[in-house]
């Protein structure tokens, strides 16, 4: 049996969660609502999170772009997903939701522009 | 020049501001910027998580203020970038500079001040030490990494666990640092609980309360900090002391905000917020020049920015077409007994259309309070929080009907236990 401590992030009231891991079995206590039971779970079963970053531009108006995942992608894969990222250098122009990376890593999701660059 | 309505500042309040002056009828704007682009601070902040209150879902900085550039250009409303306001007057002109124009004189019917806010900066903390580089605002970090693409160093501490403070400790852990720690003064944070976790707890950043940085070591670069835990009354503990070796401080200490161009026109400042004094529609203590934003009061999420902004906007136009009504029959709004401050101060009730959306900071944290609204003794709403916090802005709506039949007196806002 294994115990964690998280903070709850759902609402400024920020529970302080204990989970019990016991094999397939996981419970949660220090929640004061539903979604802390949630949050919980979905954290010790499959962590994820939306990754933002910046990419090179070329001829671009701008030295960088923004960047984010399109989607969150597994928290274990974040620097994974950074090397990635730090590969790749665009040429402008660049438009807010061009795709950047496709299918990052296999992960089904897209690393997009967050933000325009024009060509000079 | 005569412009109907100028606004000052091309960051997320200016952009509001202008989209609704617009939609209420006016046709005459023009919004002034001092960098190379609109959208203000949006730009830099990366990081997702804005938008959730206005467009239900979660955008970059950058996506946000696109949103409201990409309506600015589609009304086709002026903007001139680049153009730094020099000075206001209180019948209110306004001077301002570009390299394509030069100097500018603008005579304006209507003034929306839009400036934001500021870092404060190591000056304002009077850290002893020497002078080295390496000791700079997060916000200026988050600029050099995120728009001109520099590593600013590779062993970092971070001052203050304000939001800009958390949100970077994770960008340079991100882009190959190494975050040795936050230290906080108060024995609470004042950043978002989301950002607690997921900016410092996913990468196992330590963060200290009750501790500060109480000396700056080094000659050319920073070489490392002292710091020491403080007591109750925020002094350091002798004999905690202990270096910690770092080549890069982020002080993330607090925001000003930038009220140097009001002050000059001579519109009334609130000692606690350092913005200015404003009304149900957002106007200053001078007729004609409204205020929204960081600028009013140091804002949480941009969302309510924008809401405050649009008012704002609405305000002016309201202004401009004379059907903003003046009257001696005012409401004034003051915290008490726990709320430190509440933005609008001063309600025209005739001027409100549904209802005044309060917005308060509180001076401590607390459980189980009730966040109340009182004329007199009598209670005119009041709602349950299991807990407030400074760092956490609260508001409270009050109907228009309730504020025309209050019409003139004092409300105030204060905390009660349950």
């Amino acid at each position: 049996m294994e115990v964690k401590k998280m903070i709850c992030i759902n609402c400024p009231l920020g529970c302080s969660l204990e989970i019990t891991i016991d094999g397939e079995e996981i419970n949660v206590s220090g929640n004061k609502c539903k979604r802390g039971r949630e949050y919980g779970i979905s954290e010790i079963k499959d962590p994820r999170r939306i990754v933002t970053s910046t990419v090179r531009v070329l001829n671009g108006d701008k030295m960088l772009v923004s960047v984010k995942t399109s989607r969150e992608i597994p928290k274990k894969l974040i620097f994974d997903v950074m090397k990635e990222i730090n590969g790749v250098k665009l040429k402008a122009p660049v438009s807010i939701g061009d795709i950047v990376i496709k299918d990052i890593l296999g992960t089904g999701v897209d690393v997009v522009a967050t933000s325009n660059a024009k060509k000079i | 020049m005569e412009r109907e309505i100028v606004i000052i500042g091309g960051g997320p309040a200016g952009l509001a501001a202008a989209v609704e002056a617009r939609k209420n009828g006016i046709e005459d704007i023009l919004i002034l910027e001092r960098d190379k682009s609109l959208g203000g601070i949006l730009q830099q902040c990366i990081h997702n998580g804005f938008g959730l209150h206005i467009f239900g879902e979660q955008l970059t900085g950058p996506e946000y203020a696109d949103r409201f550039i990409k309506e600015v250009e589609k009304l086709n409303i002026e903007y001139k970038l680049d153009t730094m306001v020099l000075h206001i007057s209180s019948d209110k002109t306004i001077q301002a500079i570009n390299p394509e124009d030069g100097i500018i004189n603008i005579k304006a019917k209507a003034i929306i001040l839009a400036m934001g806010c500021r870092e404060r900066t190591r000056g304002a903390l009077n850290i002893p030490g020497t002078r080295p580089a390496g000791v700079l605002t997060a916000g200026a970090a988050q600029r050099f990494v995120n728009i001109e693409g520099h590593m600013v160093g590779k062993k970092v501490v971070i001052l203050g666990s304000g939001d800009i403070g958390l949100i970077m400790a994770r960008r340079m852990t991100l882009e190959g640092a190494k975050v040795e720690m936050v230290v906080e003064l108060m024995p609470y944070s004042t950043g978002l609980k989301r950002n607690i976790v997921q900016c410092l707890d996913d990468f196992n950043i330590p963060l200290l309360f009750s501790h500060t940085v109480v000396r700056i070591h080094g000659k050319e670069r920073l070489e490392g900090v002292t710091i020491a835990k403080v007591g109750d009354d925020r002094k350091p503990i002798p004999g905690t002391e202990r270096f910690v070796e770092c080549d890069t401080l982020l002080l993330s200490v607090g925001l000003i905000p930038e009220n140097e161009l009001s002050r000059e026109a001579g519109v009334k400042i609130n000692d606690i917020t350092s913005g200015p004094v404003v009304d149900e529609s957002m106007q200053t203590s001078i007729d004609g020049i409204f205020a929204c934003g960081n600028v009013v009061h140091v804002h949480d999420l941009v969302d309510f920015v924008t809401e405050e902004s649009r008012l704002a906007g609405r305000g002016a136009a309201k202004y401009i077409k004379k059907e903003l009504k003046k009257s001696d029959e005012r409401i004034y709004a003051k915290g008490n007994g726990g709320v430190r401050y509440v933005v609008p101060c001063i309600i025209n009730s005739e001027n409100v259309d549904n209802e005044v959306n309060f917005f308060m900071r509180v001076d401590n944290v607390y459980r189980n309070v009730y966040l109340c609204a009182k004329q007199g003794d009598t209670v005119i709403t009041k709602v349950k929080k299991q807990m407030v916090s400074p760092g956490e802005m609260e508001h409270l709506k009050i109907k228009r009907e309730v504020l025309k039949q209050i019409k003139k007196g004092e409300i105030t806002f204060h905390l009660e236990e349950v």
